[in-house]
């Protein structure tokens, strides 16, 4: 009998979580419609989670396309289709590893902080500070980040995109050999706005998964140290798998 | 700005306050007065539930029953509009300050202005360089948080939770963690200000027997119920034996909950 109270318990704890989980998105989305507006915070979480990320995404990047580059052409030389190795670079660049890479580098950097940041702030009393003063805190330190990251990770994703390509190019034709004129006409042909919206919008889901599940892991962290630490491991585990999750859901229906 | 309103009647009233959590039923009716323009003090043994009290008057926490009367607004059914509108009626010092600590101490100071107020920056900047002088961290300004002792944390502290002159100033613990100077320095601090303004003060503290000094009332608490309440002279004078033990610091074994398991379930 105990036995079945135990699993009830844990299953009615989950479902609770879930829940608390799901209405702080929610609200945090709610607050970003409604006064007062702090334009300032915004730009503020911009420039932390899109413009100081840039260089990162921009590393990754182009190692990743460069990888492309040599993978590709071994694997197309096979069959002789050095041709196609553009059209390749391109589409796996801009349907998967562009917003799916991206997204896990700015939770690696961006996200991690985040969470260790409200997390601290949850443990020194600061959180409920903003509370005693009538500003709510979901407002204040949530919806402005999580606006900022919709917007900025479908940026980043094409910025990670071009420099992709571009490593691609330089590792294929410059290193490989790969026919040069080929490498642009195949993705000129055989990418439509398609491919590129579907990028987008798995870059503008992953954006709000990201923040979502790091400001909640760290508002919702232990109030001590080890608390935020853990807070952080949390956030950037759970971030990840479900971007990785997402991918193949979104690829599923959008395919 | 909030002006200091002439009104009849305690500044907080509580009445029959409970509150669990999990199995602990940590406040078991709580009723306390505090009148206005004077400091209370809520005394007691670890784990005996101030902390837990103190975050139902300033609204962070709702109770299972029981009512609280803050300057005469029932508060316990109010929603999230009500209760902001009552939180502009006090101020809050927390323990270790809660400063904001990506900002300088004048954007903490002038931070519930500028959120909550349509001043000018040279009117904000007014109001932050006075009550900074009052607390005696003139000139501190632009220093960060981390560049502060503890003791002047609490001070910038203190002038954020004063700057928009509410009624009601709600202390937790402000001397834990000082040494014996600093702690006198906070004391005198909170009484010069609570004269200064007219504040109705109210003040959890552990600092026993030397926060009776700054206190008007004090409010012995023991097992999540108001064991006794009166004047300082009222209090000490009195036989009350769990009082007496604790004055005496020998708080029994099962008197006391563990802290861990008291923050653990307070976390919220």
């Amino acid at each position: 009998m105990r036995m079945i109270e135990r699993l009830g318990e844990a299953v009615i704890e989950g479902v609770v979580h879930l829940g608390n989980f799901v209405i702080f998105l929610l609200a945090a989305f709610v607050y970003t419609l409604r006064p007062p507006y702090k334009p300032r915070l915004l730009i503020r979480q911009l420039r932390t989670i899109g413009a100081e990320s840039f260089f990162l995404v921009a590393l990754i990047g182009m190692f990743t396309g460069m990888v492309l580059g040599f993978q590709g052409y071994n694997t197309l030389r096979r069959f002789g289709s050095e041709g196609a190795l553009g059209t390749v670079v391109a589409l796996v660049l801009v349907r998967e590893l562009g917003p799916v890479l991206a997204a896990l580098m700015v939770t690696a950097r961006a996200g991690s902080a985040m969470a260790a940041e409200i997390g601290a702030m949850q443990a020194t009393e600061q959180v409920d500070a903003l509370t005693v003063m009538a500003i709510n805190p979901v407002q204040y330190l949530v919806s402005p980040r999580l606006l900022a990251g919709v917007i900025s990770l479908p940026l980043l994703t094409c910025m990670f995109d071009v420099i992709g390509i571009w490593g691609g190019y330089v590792i294929g034709v410059g290193l490989m050999g790969a026919p040069s004129g080929p490498f642009f006409n195949g993705i000129a042909q055989n990418m439509g706005s398609n491919d590129i919206a579907m990028g987008l919008y798995k870059a503008l889901v992953f954006g709000m998964v990201v923040m979502w599940v790091c400001c909640y892991k760290g508002y919702h962290a232990a109030r001590m140290a080890t608390g935020v630490s853990r807070a952080t491991t949390d956030a950037v585990v759970l971030s990840s798998v479900l971007i990785l999750a997402w991918d193949y859901f979104l690829t599923s229906i959008l395919l | 700005m909030t002006g200091n309103g002439v009104k009849d009647g305690p500044a907080i009233v509580v009445r029959e306050l409970r509150r669990r959590f999990g199995k602990q039923q940590v406040l078991d009716g709580v009723n306390l007065d505090c009148p206005r323009h004077q400091i209370t003090t809520i005394v007691g043994p670890s784990g005996c539930g101030k902390t837990v009290l103190l975050k139902h008057l300033n609204l962070l926490l709702r109770p299972d029953s029981g009512q609280i009367v803050i300057d005469g607004i029932e508060v316990t059914r109010l929603g999230l509009g009500g209760m902001d509108a009552v939180r502009e009626k006090f101020g809050m010092l927390f323990q270790a300050g809660a400063l904001f600590d990506s900002m300088s101490v004048f954007d903490n100071v002038a931070f519930p202005l500028v959120e909550k107020t349509n001043l000018t920056r040279e009117q904000i900047a007014g109001f932050v360089a006075e009550i900074l002088r009052q607390v005696g961290l003139e000139g501190m300004e632009q220093k960060f948080p981390s560049e502060l002792s503890g003791g002047m944390q609490k001070r910038a502290a203190l002038a954020r939770a004063l700057i928009r002159r509410p009624n009601i100033l709600m202390l937790d613990e402000p001397t834990t963690g000082l040494d014996p100077t600093r702690t006198v320095a906070i004391h005198e601090l909170v009484r010069n200000t609570q004269q200064r303004f007219g504040l109705s003060a109210v003040m959890v503290s552990h600092d026993v027997p030397q926060v009776f000094e700054v206190s008007d009332r004090v409010a012995f608490m023991h097992l999540g119920k108001i064991e006794l309440a009166g004047s300082v002279a009222e209090v000490m004078a009195s036989d009350n034996e769990h009082f007496q033990r604790f004055l005496a610091g020998k708080a029994s074994g099962e008197e006391e909950r563990p802290a861990s398991q008291v923050v653990a379930t307070v976390g919220r």
